[in-house]
């Protein structure tokens, strides 16, 4: 995992910034949804699975009833699998309440060229069929390459494709921010 | 990770413990309503079996499908090796077929290496065994099933008994349990041990009681009477009552020990049925961890590109 240089880019949320934008998110979907009866949440490995945990617990705090989160790595659903070497799988967590008859909201950190979303729905399909499926995501720095949008956004940020949309979560990387940089060596996918 | 599997020993602890934890991951596989991952949609996968096997070819043939991939079954019996098809003109059939991976058993140590070397195929070679020389999704497998029950491997006492010398699971397991940095041993009676066993990374041992009471894991192996072209021992008799794992022995284990067995089993030889069908035994746990490891194996060794040379290392990009 690359470390962000924080001195490296500009950052365009900070902790705080991410905080708001988490709050409203899971207002959102509570609003959308008319309430958290049948929600499951299932965050993308890496930063997608805190940003579940901790949309899961605000949504706790103004429901007062946990509802269920956990991970959907989508590694063996990409496109991309052929054009690199192999790739470590991460963890995927189902609930045990499933996904049948469910509203699943996918959760991830940076909405770019959409094929991380269209893996993520053919893994669901796999897993069973829910009732209905959302997208929240922190950042949609636009530049789609597939027909997908997101039903939840934390920020719209225009980007220029060969700019880097970062974000360090404090679960992963110690602190809270987005920062945006010249694309350097890495590649988003 | 090299583009083929064939020795134990090409595994790194970093690459050992990449097919562990994508073991794990692939073991969910198993508990969901669709046990069908995408990832080899359209790469072909043959198992090219020489020798008899159940578990191993039914394993290898499932993960395979698990993950997608098509699979050809080529056994000796009933296809143009009976009839004397040398193996590279076997391997050029193969290759002409486009085959992206073969897993191969043969009865010849060193088979599976010369398929993967001589230049006749492209695709992936996996050793399935070979001889007496080696099967190394069998170490895997094992050392898969052992970690999910005692945590890390590091520093924990394994005791590998019996027929060692006609075993290419004891020779896999050495090689790949030291690399993961358990202490292993071998205790079986002399005439079953190896020429070169001291320059193994084992202990050796003749006396099975005093191995039992301080190890954290017992392989028992199965005694290879097909492969036996001398007397060894005395008899089956002396052999179980030296060799065996009886309930009484298996009373000498520490509270937490396991118990394993490649399969397939004689029972009443070198374990008794009682110790074989006991909680503590994880004989039927093997074969279905056996299929985690070879989907691991499969998708680590086909899922990306095909590497330019062996020495690029894996961890390159991102």
């Amino acid at each position: 995992m690359a470390a962000v240089h924080p001195a490296i880019g500009r950052v365009v949320l900070d902790e705080r910034d991410i905080a708001r934008a988490l709050t409203r998110i899971s207002h959102e979907i509570l609003e959308r949804n008319r309430g958290a009866s049948d929600l499951v949440l299932l965050g993308i490995p890496t930063r997608g699975v805190p940003l579940a945990e901790r949309l899961a617990a605000r949504i706790r705090e103004v429901e007062g009833e946990p509802i269920p989160y956990g991970s959907l790595d989508i590694t063996p659903y990409r496109d991309d699998l052929r054009l690199r070497p192999a790739r470590a799988l991460e963890h995927t967590e189902i609930p045990v309440e499933g996904v049948e008859g469910k509203v699943v909201v996918l959760v991830d950190d940076v909405l770019f060229s959409g094929r991380t979303i269209r893996a993520a729905l053919d893994a669901l399909n796999d897993l069973g069929r829910p009732t209905a499926i959302q997208l929240a995501v922190l950042v949609d720095r636009g530049h789609r390459e597939l027909p997908i949008r997101a039903d939840f956004v934390g920020k719209n940020l225009p980007t220029s494709v060969i700019e880097h949309v970062r974000l360090a979560l404090m679960e992963v990387d110690g602190r809270d921010e987005v920062v945006i940089a010249d694309r350097t060596r890495e590649t988003e996918q | 990770m090299d583009r083929h599997l064939l020795s134990a020993a090409d595994l790194s602890r970093d690459d050992a413990a990449l097919v562990l934890d994508t073991a794990e991951e692939m073991r969910s596989v198993a508990d969901r309503p669709i046990k069908k991952l995408p990832t080899l949609r359209g790469r072909t996968v043959v198992n090219l079996f020489f020798e008899d096997s159940t578990r191993t070819r039914i394993s290898f043939e499932v993960a395979a499908k698990r993950l997608s991939a098509d699979t050809i079954n080529f056994t000796a019996k009933g296809s143009s090796l009976s009839k004397g098809e040398s193996l590279k003109d076997t391997a050029l059939t193969l290759q002409a077929i486009g085959a992206d991976a073969v897993v191969v058993r043969h009865h010849d140590s060193g088979a599976p290496h010369r398929l993967a070397h001589a230049g006749w195929i492209d695709g992936s070679v996996v050793n399935a065994g070979d001889g007496t020389h080696e099967h190394p999704t069998q170490a895997l497998l094992d050392a898969f099933t052992m970690r999910r029950h005692l945590g890390d491997l590091k520093g924990r006492r394994i005791v590998i008994v019996g027929d060692v010398l006609h075993s290419r699971v004891a020779r896999s397991n050495a090689l790949l349990l030291s690399t993961l940095g358990a202490d292993v041993s071998l205790v079986g009676p002399p005439t079953l041990l190896p020429v070169g066993v001291e320059s193994w990374p084992v202990e050796v041992g003749y006396d099975l009681d005093q191995a039992l009471a301080k190890c954290d894991a017992v392989m028992m192996l199965r005694v290879q009477k097909e492969r036996m072209n001398a007397s060894y021992f005395p008899s089956a008799r002396e052999y179980a009552r030296r060799y065996g794992l009886d309930a009484r022995r298996m009373a000498l284990l520490p509270e937490h020990a396991v118990v394993l067995h490649p399969g397939p089993m004689n029972r009443g030889m070198e374990i008794t049925a009682d110790v074989a069908d006991a909680a503590r035994s994880l004989i039927v746990e093997q074969v279905t961890n056996g299929v985690a490891i070879r989907m691991a194996v499969l998708y680590l060794l086909l899922s990306g590109t095909p590497l330019p040379s062996p020495d690029t290392d894996l961890e390159g990009s991102r």
